[in-house]
């Protein structure tokens, strides 16, 4: 038995962890077993993959075909972006979608249907994976695709693991110039003025937003909104030219033990306000930066997640439409504010439409799309079921892959089309929300 | 670029081995005895991450009358050989069934001096080469609890010094690696001192840097190596009435 537990550290289980790179052993494993879930990198906050068997995908760690003609990559699930990023880069691909940690697998990123920056251009993986492998519930290994199998591709891509471990995946990839980002950082004072810029940049391939959650009044919301765009090659700097695709470097720093929750919010605020009141940061900034910094600011520290204390943190993820987006986001705001507990930072993206090659369970779909981390307590809980209503009557969801606490009811509002799979594959996650 | 031969590709050091030579640019032959479906995802996986070239073949250390042909059809004959197949084996049931015993002598030892042999002649013949071969601490005294194994890998050792001193005459060098604990499969469920063992990582690290400064004996974690001292020094007496 192990103790397992995700990035958010809450809830923390005793699992038995069964791993392999042998099909044959995989297979007859999930054979014998009545109720298991795969497992990737663990980079989910909450207990999507967590449950007292868990199949870990770790060992499924081979790159298996690369066409660099087409730019289609197929490579076991539990390969890490970060490896794929080591492998495409210098052939000039890049990942059509990437979350905001290059240290998830290939088959966790399926199994949450990720998005990223770009969703409100170029949409989530859903649209880019052209293939799985995808071990059942008999043990049987299933090719599938849009075209043969559809039924399970599709309830996979965004299923949580629930319909059976994908065993590897193929994926079209990006086509870049550079490893390099354009980069423009606009201030915004407050809300309305941030959903303004983030109208007028709406043509960005990639946008992102930190908000200030301590804020109030005139200044709810005050942010600084991040767009990008793939840096072409005249676009680069004579010392970045030179090797115009260079990878991400590998080392991080530690953050070696579990930091008394206090100087979190030291912290982040202090990170934030450096920014936000820096001289240099004019209200508007152009610079070109690699793609690491730009996509993977936490990554140069290692579990960061620890800053929050042992008792560990719950990010709160939510959608909601855009035609209730202003008033959403400034009740919600407020209602954080005025608790004043304790999420000093918040991420704001746009999605586009959700999309027909996802299960019914996937996230995302068109709105804005607010994340805050928050310490893992009673009050939080208290202040997320407040929030959770408030979701609900915006006609909003929440991200599964972040939840650790979501209440059945508020789940059955806020996800409607039925999804069907088998009864052996569930995590804690699928058993309290009844999936 | 040169070309490795791994002989024992399924082994865990084997692996790391392919993948730290791949890194630095070697075209990589895997030769196992099994696994065929997972072998040739390594080999696609190596030619990927790292951009050289890699094939499977099969081998089997203890079908010696396949070795001269099977190192006869290589795709390309290998610059560097590195050899880590072996089995620790049943050390109770080797004490009463000589079958057992036998296996473990084969592996070990036969078996490498099959292979090995004809490596050598055609490393020698044309006066360039490297031979790198896992051996063991288990070699270097004869203990109750593994000495079946331990004496196998004793005769290699002794074979292999032999073989650097005929091949050094011809531009050809022999390495003979030492470790002592590897947390790999071969002692799943072992319990072993964490200081006193290596990842198969460390092991591929130490034959990489053996191998690029022509080393001739190297133990892997240094600590073993006066580890060893002291237990050679163990007068016989006393070392009988010890459980080691
Ligand atoms: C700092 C940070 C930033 C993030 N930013 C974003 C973001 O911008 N956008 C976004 O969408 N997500 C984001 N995430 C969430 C993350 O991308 C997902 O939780 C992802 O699924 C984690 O992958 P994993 O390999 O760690 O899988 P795990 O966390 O181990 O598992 C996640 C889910 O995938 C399932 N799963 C894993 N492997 C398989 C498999 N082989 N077959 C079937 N099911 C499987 C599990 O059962 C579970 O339901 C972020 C997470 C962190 C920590
Ligand atoms: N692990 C330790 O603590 C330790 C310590 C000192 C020295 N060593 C030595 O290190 C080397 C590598 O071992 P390892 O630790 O990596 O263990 P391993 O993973 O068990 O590797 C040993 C390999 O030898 C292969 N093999 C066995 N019999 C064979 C045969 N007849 N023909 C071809 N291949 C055969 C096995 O093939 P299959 O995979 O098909 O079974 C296996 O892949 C060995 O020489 C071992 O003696 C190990």
């Amino acid at each position: 038995m192990d103790k397992v537990t995700n990035w958010g550290l809450y809830p923390t289980v005793e699992a038995e962890v069964f791993q392999s790179s042998d099909y044959k052993e995989l297979s007859e494993f999930v054979a014998t077993q009545d109720h298991i879930i795969p497992r990737g990198n663990g980079r989910c906050y909450g207990d999507s993959s967590l449950q007292k068997k868990i199949c870990s995908t770790l060992s499924l760690n081979k790159f298996l075909h690369f066409d660099t003609e087409r730019g289609i990559l197929k490579c076991e699930s539990g390969v890490l972006l970060s490896e794929v990023l080591e492998v495409i880069v210098p052939k000039g691909f890049f990942l059509p979608v990437t979350p905001g940690t290059k240290f998830v697998t290939m088959g966790g990123a399926v199994a949450s249907n990720i998005h990223g920056k770009n969703h409100h251009i170029e949409g989530a993986l859903s649209l880019y994976v052209t293939g799985l492998d995808i071990l059942t519930e008999t043990g049987e290994i299933i090719h599938c695709s849009r075209s043969s199998n559809a039924d399970l591709f599709v309830n996979t891509i965004g299923g949580m693991g629930l319909t059976g471990i994908i065993l590897s995946v193929s994926l079209q990839l990006k086509k870049i110039a550079s490893s390099y980002i354009r980069q423009k950082s606009i201030k915004a004072k407050n809300i309305h003025a941030l959903l303004d810029y983030f109208e007028s940049y709406n043509d960005w391939t990639y946008s992102v937003a930190w908000i200030d959650c301590l804020s109030k009044g005139d200044q709810l919301g005050r942010s600084i909104l991040m767009v990008g765009e793939h840096a072409e090659l005249d676009e680069l700097k004579p010392s970045e030219a030179g090797d115009p695709l260079m990878v991400h470097k590998k080392n991080q720093i530690n953050v070696p033990f579990t930091l008394p929750s206090f100087s979190l919010n030291k912290y982040s605020i202090k990170a934030f306000n450096f920014l936000y009141y820096n001289k240099q940061f004019k209200k508007m900034a152009d610079t070109v930066i690699h793609y690491n910094p730009f996509f993977y600011p936490l990554d140069v520290l290692d579990n960061w997640n620890r800053i929050y204390g042992k008792n560990g943190f719950v990010q709160y993820q939510f959608v909601i439409p855009f035609k209730n987006g202003k008033e959403g986001l400034v009740k919600i705001l407020e209602k954080i504010a005025e608790a004043g507990a304790g999420s000093f930072l918040a991420v704001l993206k746009t999605m586009g439409e959700g999309d027909r090659f996802s299960a019914p369970i996937s996230f995302p779909t068109s709105g804005y799309t607010l994340a805050l981390d928050f310490k893992a307590n009673k009050k939080t809980f208290e202040l997320l079921s407040v929030l959770d209503e408030m979701v609900i009557d915006f006609g909003g969801r929440i991200y599964l892959t972040k939840d650790a606490r979501m209440d059945k009811k508020v789940f059955e509002k806020t996800y409607h089309d039925p999804f069907t799979h088998g009864e052996k594959f569930s995590s804690i996650q699928s058993n309290r929300l009844c999936i | 670029m040169k070309t490795v031969l791994l002989l024992g590709s399924n082994s865990d050091v084997g692996q790391a081995c392919a993948a730290t030579f791949a890194k630095n640019g070697a075209d990589i032959i895997l030769a196992s005895r099994t696994a065929a479906d997972f072998q040739s995802r390594l080999a696609a996986d190596i030619a990927i991450r790292y951009d050289v070239k890699t094939e499977t073949v099969s081998f089997d250390a203890l079908a010696y009358d396949s070795h001269q042909s099977f190192y006869d059809d290589l795709p390309t004959k290998p610059d560097v050989v590195i050899s880590v197949f072996g089995i620790l084996g049943d050390q109770d049931l080797a004490t009463k069934d000589f079958a057992e015993a036998q296996k473990i002598i084969d592996t070990n030892f036969t078996g490498q001096v099959s292979i090995l042999n004809i490596v050598a002649n055609d490393m020698e013949a044309k006066g360039a080469g490297t031979i790198i071969c896992v051996s063991s601490v288990a070699g270097e005294r004869g203990r109750k609890s593994n000495y079946f194994y331990g004496a196998a890998k004793a005769a290699l050792t002794a074979f292999l010094s032999g073989l650097r001193a005929r091949l050094a005459m011809s531009n050809v060098q022999a390495i003979t690696v030492i470790p002592g604990f590897i947390n790999t499969k071969m002692i799943q469920g072992l319990e072993t001192p964490k200081l006193l063992t290596a990842t198969s990582q460390q092991v591929a690290n130490g034959i990489w840097k053996a191998y690029r400064k022509k080393k001739n004996t190297v133990y892997v974690l240094p600590i073993w190596r006066w580890i060893m001292l002291i237990i050679k020094s163990i007068p016989e007496f006393i070392f009988k009435k010890m459980n080691l």
